[in-house]
């Protein structure tokens, strides 16, 4: 048994070196998280878990900061933080008025 | 599998073209926050600029610092936090271990498990630090990967890796460049570049 | 709780597969080597993953492996190590014949 996440010494390929500018909204999603963990609303290793839990095809297909969105949403669910209802109407909403969104 | 190839989404550009389901997720979840007065959008704003504001500039400082001054360099390597702290430099939950290395001994830093990372000191970390090749490989094959970053070493260098797993968080002391007599740390600094305190590549020469 | 090794002591990482949130990496189960440091005591992060505070804190350890014993194909120096840091109830005392440099 062997986390998907778990890849130290796997024989994997060649190292892509360029690096992309962090999008305002992946900054907000690391932001996030560091502002709740210090409320003690979450925890590193339970954003870490619902990373590894992902599924192995959300872990290959979803960037970084999608992947830390997607934890820390069922991490605050699970927690009774939100419910998926709200999140899912919130969701529906967003982008239709963006200066909302900001 | 994509065998650490870039996928598309690593490079999507902030606001251009429709949003999608994660930044979506990404809105939504900071409104309710903010709606039930959990977090402020001033102090998610403040948290991003305390986020801009850390550089690899951050972690040079501290190389130069031990460059020049041997008591603060036994000091950063018996307890980098404090010593860190000596700068202005708090590392907050984690603990700092700095490892030095000499011109017998070569040190590098990965995360196999996920992205841990010095941000105290070097800022954000850069994509290929996270990407699934240098995390399998690093621990594996350091002198390959090294290469790969145009890092030659001789046969007779220890190659000591450091797979970051708990809480602690590693900073590479480089070996001092030769020909910097007399060089002011602000000199010094500026050759201490963040690759090098990873332990990918070696500091800039004099 | 107070720590059961010390730098210098030789130990053997459990082989143990469990499923959860877990910071031993796979490639090091089973593997011995020796305790270079003692980080200190945290909260357990296998606990911290459900949401529970992970006490009392556990002993953390840097321990120090030959990478020419733990990867086959190894292409590098003898002397060429890796240190990883693990918890105090993944490690056993190593047994005689299995203590490594």
């Amino acid at each position: 048994m062997r986390g998907y996440h778990d890849i130290g010494g796997l024989p994997l390929g060649a190292i892509d070196r360029a690096q992309h500018d962090y999008a305002l909204w992946e900054k907000r999603v690391d932001a996030m998280l560091v502002l709740l963990s210090s409320k003690n609303l979450i925890t590193t290793d339970e954003l870490r878990l619902g990373i590894e839990t992902l599924g192995a095809d959300a872990y290959e297909r979803l960037s970084y900061y999608e992947r830390w969105i997607a934890s820390i949403a069922r991490a605050l669910v699970a927690r009774g933080v939100l419910t998926t209802d709200e999140l899912g109407r919130r969701m529906a909403e967003a982008g239709q008025r963006p200066e909302q969104d900001a | 599998m994509h065998d650490g190839h870039p996928h598309p989404h690593d490079r999507r550009p902030d606001n251009e073209g429709p949003l999608t389901d994660y930044q979506r997720m990404e809105i939504a979840i900071r409104a309710l926050l903010i709606e039930k007065r959990i977090l402020t959008a001033d102090e998610i704003r403040r948290t991003v600029e305390a986020m801009d504001a850390r550089s690899p500039a951050l972690g040079a400082r501290v190389v130069a610092r031990a460059w020049t001054d041997p008591a603060f360099k036994a000091r950063l390597l018996g307890d980098g936090t404090a010593a860190c702290e000596e700068l202005g430099i708090r590392m907050g939950a984690t603990k700092l271990v700095v490892v030095e290395s000499t011109p017998a001994v070569h040190n590098l830093v990965v995360c196999t498990l996920c992205s841990c990372y010095p941000r105290a000191l070097l800022g954000l970390p850069p994509d290929w630090y996270k990407s699934r090749s240098y995390r399998a490989r690093a621990v594996r094959e350091p002198r390959a990967v090294l290469r790969e970053f145009g890092t030659e070493l001789a046969d007779d260098v220890t190659v000591r890796v450091h797979d970051s797993t708990a809480d602690m968080r590693y900073l590479v002391l480089p070996v001092r460049p030769a020909g910097t007599e007399g060089w002011s740390e602000e000199r010094l600094a500026a050759l201490a570049t963040r690759d090098s305190m990873v332990g990918v590549s070696v500091p800039k020469t004099a | 709780m107070s720590p059961r090794f010390k730098p210098g002591d030789a130990v053997t990482v459990r082989r143990a597969y469990p499923p959860g949130h877990l910071r031993t990496p796979h490639y090091i189960r089973g593997q011995a080597g020796v305790v270079e440091r003692i980080c200190g005591s945290f909260p357990n992060p296998e606990e911290l993953a459900f949401g529970r505070d992970g006490l009392p804190a556990r002993p953390l350890y840097r321990v120090r492996f030959v990478q020419k014993q733990i990867w086959p194909d190894y292409r590098g120096a003898q002397a060429d190590t890796i240190e990883i840091e693990i918890y105090e109830h993944w490690l056993e005392p190593a047994t005689e014949g299995k203590t490594h440099a």
